[in-house]
């Protein structure tokens, strides 16, 4: 079991961090994090500075008497303590206004609007504007400023690509909006970052960036309804599948499995990881997170369906099927 | 130590001091003021809320903005601020060593106190909406509630002190008793004003 | 304030003070005690043992932490350890610690005998236990608190919640607040009204000040919280809507409840500490503080400032930017009375006449370290952008421990090496305590110094595993070894008291040569904690030429019956030997009939009044226990027990303010 879930690193281009951009937003921000970061340790090692020259140039020192030194009161709190200070941290907020915009998209292109409402523990995706409908997963045009209407169906969450961006909470009853732009294609894992529960833990999403062509491919494949079971072994899987309880929650679009309370599956096969990022898509986990899920991901939504071994080996090919 | 060394305590008191008997600024006295100072803050907070769902949800703003009748609660403000009145002329009466008056004033004040209690009630009984009809509901009667609340707490210290007097504790020096639940009393009614400004009157303003 | 002056042998009236003040070591002597010492003690204890236990969890999230997808725990019980771990460490240790240094200290270090309403101190102590018992009681149900410390709805709500977990968590912090209330209460009206003659305001101790801005911070902030937590028990137990988005509410209201309480609350559970070091870093430096007045202003307006900054953990809620760019500045603004602190310690330690590189002033080394680094961290998070990648994550984490464990933990370490021989009239082992330092130094920085980094490399906080291979995996094995260090840390510093209670050397009055007036009675201090009333006529009394307990007015006489000016020298260094000298004393310098302590004006500390000091009494832990029986049944909703407890609980009231002889002297027969 932990084999499998080793693959899932594999399924990213690269580990996740506020410092390796891969968009013009996220870059402003790792500029304004090295920035502070600068500040705080300039700032850590004057004071320590202060601290330990005095203590090494007097330790065990022997014993004076008579009235202190005098000190310059002005010269260390005024100075040191009030006015530097002052201004530093004046010059840290100048520079914290100047990268607020960096939450704003850049004026190149229409931008694409997509709406990402959390769930415990998955996110549900919308293209509005392609009617397409996933989950746990959202497709980005390289190059062009992305507008993620954010919302929530029941508890906080919280939308985060460190990569790409900062983060914006999905609350309960108010729709936040984030801005996205990728300036390169590639495959990045955003996840929730505020508490949600007992699988906040795996409540990830995978962010794959792609030309306009590839994006284009990808809605046009995700709006299509599944296609009809090309083979007999897919057919009875679809059998197996519409018999067992997944319809009551799944929705497989151009079958009688109309669920609405667990992620779309029509076109599952082609998603990069399964149960929101907490697996890597293969049939070996398929098969693994169907008979238990609730080992995988204890306190999951998801029940473990009772099924014979052919009833899961069909299901599990049909599921597969669906591109 | 024998209380006959306390038997000239009120006049000189150990070493040329007088013995803390009461007064204003006494310990006691800066107690009760705390006491009012986190109290108040906690009705802040309740307005607070008021206003934040007022400002922030469109929902609540509709209903929070709604007019709510004015004849009840005007006249359960004239009936604090009257017991307010009693409950001082009480409390002078005993500073000058009346005990009668006191025990009059009390009595005055508790009787006011319970009629704006009354009058309370049947505000609520002629609500058609009940607490969990909508989080204005919730609010308003949250707040109106916790105040009537005290106002019953600022009644039982009403009873004790009569009690109290009755047994005749009280005379012109020491009555610290008196002082703080007669302070407490004004607190609460100070409150009822600002939850009158707030829920009642700030509608009709904006 | 002249008085009819008198002659007293100090020996005599030592033994007519022991009669008065006396409590038996009996059990019902301890369960009565309002004597400000044990309660201080009991507080400290207690506390610790709140310390020790929100450790232990933490070792246990460290373990499941330690590697990618272990599963040593459960989701649940992960959840559970890390809200009990905040929650206790922040509301039963951080705070309490500190009240029990206030509660021992400031007494003393006013030159009083108690606090200004003793009972009401013992009352605040039990409920603190009580609260901490109730809260803790939850394990035995399997249902603790799994909100994490501020228990954000919905989540906590009845909907996702169901079960008993957050209605502990409720009732107990408002339990709690009861307790704090109380106590901050009386620290004010005590720094008020009960300091010796001759404290002026601008004499006082700069403890005095922290304590101070710290009640007052405690009365205008709790209420905030009770408000959201009433609103929260509303909302589960009886339908309303406060948090309810469909019907009118908003989750946004309780984060704004009880935001603009917690950020009052990180200070307050700060500031008394730093008022600790602005007492200890002198007394090593042997010479007063740089920057006094400046000092104790700074300690005010950051108290003050405090209440201004709430927001700036709700920035990535998506709050209009006008609103996050003021709470932003206000944050940054807010760090400059804290920099004004720093740099007046650090003037000292530049002006200092001599470095006395004892435990307590390496405590105060690394607590400067840790203040400046978590402090700095703290500006990063105020600005905004800069948040939305830091919040919610690790760096946040790193953040809160360098500042609670730097301003709290080292502080109340170097606090418990430098007061406890006064407590205990037992020296606690320097060589334990050098080791004790440097293990603990170490083991913080490698625990919570990589926490920054794992941050920024995008893991969240509060998750109860995370994947392999994302950059994160050694780092977190780097913070469990250094959890274990830290552990060990502690466990030092539990060993050396163990130690010192044993074969401690027995401590002089004042073994580090301090200033205040703590240090001029005996180590532990007679239960009446001082012969006379002292009087002092500057900032370190103990420092000035004349002897502190007994003021340059009763000198001579005292030379006249001690040639060798016993008094004089004893109290400036070792326990005041009173034995044989008569002096001659204001007779409101003496208070021995009954337990009477001093009460002076507001601003000038002039003698005004004697307070009759109540006598033991059950009614605070009576009145506690009522309470606590009055919460149980508020828990399990029964409307029987509610109203019994309620009326227990009144009656308990009634029954304590009911005069006694003491505190209420009979008329005076006319
Ligand atoms: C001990 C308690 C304590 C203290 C003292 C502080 C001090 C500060 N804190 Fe901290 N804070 C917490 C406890 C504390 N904090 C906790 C518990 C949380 C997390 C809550 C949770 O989510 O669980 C938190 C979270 C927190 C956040 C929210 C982060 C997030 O959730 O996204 C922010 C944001 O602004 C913040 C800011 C600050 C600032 C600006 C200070 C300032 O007061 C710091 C000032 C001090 C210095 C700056 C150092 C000394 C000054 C100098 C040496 C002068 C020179 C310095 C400069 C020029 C920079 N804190
Ligand atoms: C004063 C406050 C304080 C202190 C001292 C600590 C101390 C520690 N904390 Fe804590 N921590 C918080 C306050 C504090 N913490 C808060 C407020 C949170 C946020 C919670 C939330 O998100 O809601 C938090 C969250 C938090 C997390 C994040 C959890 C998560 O987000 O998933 C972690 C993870 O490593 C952690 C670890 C530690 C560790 C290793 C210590 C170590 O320093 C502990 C050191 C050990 C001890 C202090 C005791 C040692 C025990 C013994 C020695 C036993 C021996 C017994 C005898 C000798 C009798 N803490
Ligand atoms: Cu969703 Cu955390
Ligand atoms: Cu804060």
């Amino acid at each position: 079991m932990t084999m499998s879930f080793a693959q899932l690193r594999a399924v990213y281009d690269r580990a996740p961090s506020a410092f390796d951009a891969t968009g013009p937003q996220a870059a402003r921000l790792a500029t304004l994090g090295w920035t502070m970061i600068a500040i705080a340790t300039v700032v850590f090692l004057v004071v320590m500075a202060l601290l330990l020259v005095p203590v090494w140039r007097r330790r065990n020192a022997p014993r004076v008497d008579g009235p202190a030194e005098p000190v310059s009161e002005r010269a260390w709190i005024l100075y040191g303590g009030t006015a530097i200070p002052a201004l530093i941290l004046a010059g840290v907020f100048i520079v914290t206004l100047g990268a607020y915009d960096s939450a704003a998209p850049r004026p190149n292109g229409p931008p694409v609007t997509i709406e990402v409402i959390g769930h415990q523990w998955w996110w549900e995706v919308r293209y509005p504007g392609q009617h397409v409908l996933t989950a746990n997963e959202i497709h980005l045009p390289v190059g062009r400023p992305v507008k993620v209407l954010l919302r929530s169906e029941d508890v906080i969450h919280s939308f985060w690509v460190p990569n790409l961006a900062g983060k914006t909470d999905a609350i309960p009853g108010v729709t936040n909006v984030a801005w996205l732009e990728a300036d390169r294609p590639g495959v990045w894992r955003g996840t929730c970052a505020e508490y949600c529960g007992m699988q906040h833990a795996h409540m990830a999403l995978s962010v794959v960036a792609q030309d306009d062509a590839a994006f284009a491919r990808w809605t046009d494949s995700e709006r299509a309804v599944s296609a009809p079971p090309a083979d007999s072994g897919t057919l009875e899987g679809e059998q197996a599948f519409l018999q067992a309880q997944c319809v009551y929650c799944h929705t497989v679009r151009g079958t009688l499995a109309q669920g609405t309370v667990g992620p779309d599956l029509t076109h599952l096969a082609s998603r990069l990881t399964l149960a929101s990022g907490t697996l890597a898509n293969n049939r070996g986990n398929l098969m693994g997170w169907i008979v238990n899920p609730d080992r995988l991901k204890p306190g999951t939504k998801m029940p473990a369906v009772p099924l014979s071994g052919p009833q899961l080996v069909a299901i599990v090919n049909y599921l597969e099927s669906l591109k | 130590m024998s209380s006959a060394s306390y038997a000239d305590a009120g006049e000189r008191g150990t070493g040329g001091l007088p013995i803390r008997l009461t007064g204003s600024r006494s310990p006691a006295w800066w107690g009760t003021v705390w006491f009012c100072a986190t109290e108040a803050m906690l009705f802040a907070s309740f307005l607070g809320a008021y206003f934040f769902l007022r400002g922030s949800v469109e929902a609540f703003g509709a209903e929070g903005g709604r007019y709510v009748p004015l004849a009840r609660p005007l006249v359960m403000t004239a009936l604090l601020l009257s017991s307010s009145v009693t409950a001082w002329w009480g409390e002078r009466g005993i500073e000058r060593g009346e005990g009668g008056r006191l025990r009059i004033g009390l009595a005055a004040t508790f009787v006011l106190g319970v009629a704006f209690l009354l009058i309370q009630a049947n505000e609520y009984a002629s609500r058609d909406a009940s607490w969990t009809t909508s989080a204005y509901d919730s609010l308003f009667i949250t707040i109106t509630g916790f105040h009537g609340a005290h106002v019953a707490g600022g009644l039982l210290m009403n009873l004790y002190v009569q009690l109290r007097a009755w047994l005749g504790h009280f005379d012109a020096e020491r009555h610290d008793a008196v002082s703080n639940a007669v302070l407490y009393w004004h607190f609460v009614d100070g409150v009822w004003l600002f939850i009158l400004a707030a829920l009642y009157l700030s509608p009709r303003l904006f | 304030m002249a008085g009819p002056v008198e002659r007293v042998d100090l020996a005599a009236l030592a033994t007519r003070l022991e009669e008065s003040w006396h409590t038996p070591k009996t059990l019902y002597g301890r369960l009565t005690t309002v004597d400000h010492k044990t309660i201080g003690m009991r507080y400290l204890a207690t506390a610790f043992v709140f310390l020790l236990l929100g450790g232990l969890q933490a070792g246990a999230m460290r373990a499941q932490l330690a590697r990618p997808e272990s599963h040593l725990l459960s989701p649940e019980a992960y959840d559970q350890l890390f809200s009990m771990h905040g929650t206790t460490m922040i509301f039963w240790y951080a705070s309490p610690v500190l009240s029990g240094f206030s509660n021992y200290l400031v007494p003393l270090m006013l030159g009083a005998r108690d606090m200004a309403f003793p009972r009401l101190n013992a009352f605040s102590y039990w409920t603190f236990l009580l609260s901490g018992l109730f809260i803790y009681s939850s394990a035995l149900g399997g249902v603790m608190p799994h909100g994490g410390w501020f228990a954000y709805v919905p989540y906590t709500n009845a909907q996702y919640s169901p079960q008993l977990n957050m209605d502990f968590y409720a009732l107990a912090l408002l339990f709690l607040t009861i307790s704090s209330t109380a106590g901050a209460i009386n620290f004010i009206v005590t720094i008020f009204k009960t300091r010796c003659p001759g404290m002026s305001v601008s004499r006082m101790p700069l403890f005095m000040w922290s304590t101070l801005t710290t009640s007052v911070s405690m009365v205008f902030a709790m209420p905030a919280l009770t408000a959201a937590l009433i609103f929260l028990e509303l909302d589960r137990r009886f339908g309303t809507h406060f948090y309810d988005p469909v019907r009118g509410g908003t989750p946004l209201l309780w984060q704004h409840l009880f935001w603009v309480f917690g950020h009052p609350w990180v200070y307050i559970v700060i500031l008394p500490a730093t008022g600790m070091a602005s007492m200890i870093i002198p007394t090593f430096c042997r010479r007063p503080i740089v920057g006094h007045v400046y000092v104790a202003l700074a300690t005010v307006s950051t108290g003050i400032f405090g209440f201004g900054v709430w927001a700036h953990h709700m920035f990535a809620t998506g709050m209009p930017a006008l609103s996050t760019a003021f709470f932003s500045a206000a944050s940054m603004g807010v760090s400059i009375p804290s920099g004004i602190q720093i740099f007046a310690w650090l003037a000292t330690i530049w002006a200092a006449r001599r470095h006395v590189l004892a435990t307590p002033m390496l405590f105060m080394l690394g607590f400067i370290c840790l203040f400046v680094i978590g402090g700095v961290s703290g500006v990063m998070t105020a600005s905004v952008p800069f948040d939305w990648q830091a919040t919610d994550t690790y760096f946040v984490v790193a953040h809160l421990h360098y500042v609670l464990i730097g301003i709290n933990l080292f502080p109340v370490l170097a606090g418990f090496y430098f007061w406890l021989p006064k407590m205990t009239g037992r020296m606690l082992s320097e060589r334990l305590g050098k080791w004790n330092f440097w293990v603990l130094f170490i083991g913080v920085n490698l625990t919570f110094f990589p926490m920054h980094v794992v941050g920024l490399r995008g893991m969240p906080r509060r998750v109860y595993t995370y994947p392999a291979g994302m950059g994160w995996d050694w780092l977190n094995l780097v913070e469990s070894v250094g959890a274990v260090v830290t552990v060990v840390g502690i466990a030092l510093f539990v060993v050396n008291v163990l130690w010192s209670l044993k074969r401690g050397v027995p401590a002089r009055a004042n073994p580090w040569g301090a200033a205040t007036l703590e240090w001029a009675t005996s180590s532990p201090p007679p239960e009446y904690n001082f012969t006379v009333i002292p009087t002092v006529s500057g900032r370190e009394p103990l420092w000035e030429a004349h002897d502190a307990l007994l003021g340059p007015a009763d000198q001579e006489d005292v030379q006249a019956t001690d040639p060798a000016r016993a008094v004089g020298h004893a109290t400036l260094h070792g326990a005041p030997r009173h034995e044989g000298a008569v002096v001659r004393l204001q007779e409101w310098r003496v208070l021995d009939e009954g337990k009477e302590t001093l009460e002076s004006t507001l601003l000038d500390a002039d003698p005004q009044a004697v307070l009759r000091m109540p006598g033991d009494s059950l009614w605070p832990l009576v009145l506690s226990l009522a309470l606590t029986g009055l919460f149980a049944a508020l828990l399990f909703k029964s409307p029987l027990w509610t109203a019994l407890a309620g009326v227990a609980t009144l009656g308990s009231i009634a029954g304590w303010l009911w005069p006694t002889a003491a505190t209420f002297p009979p008329r005076r027969a006319a």
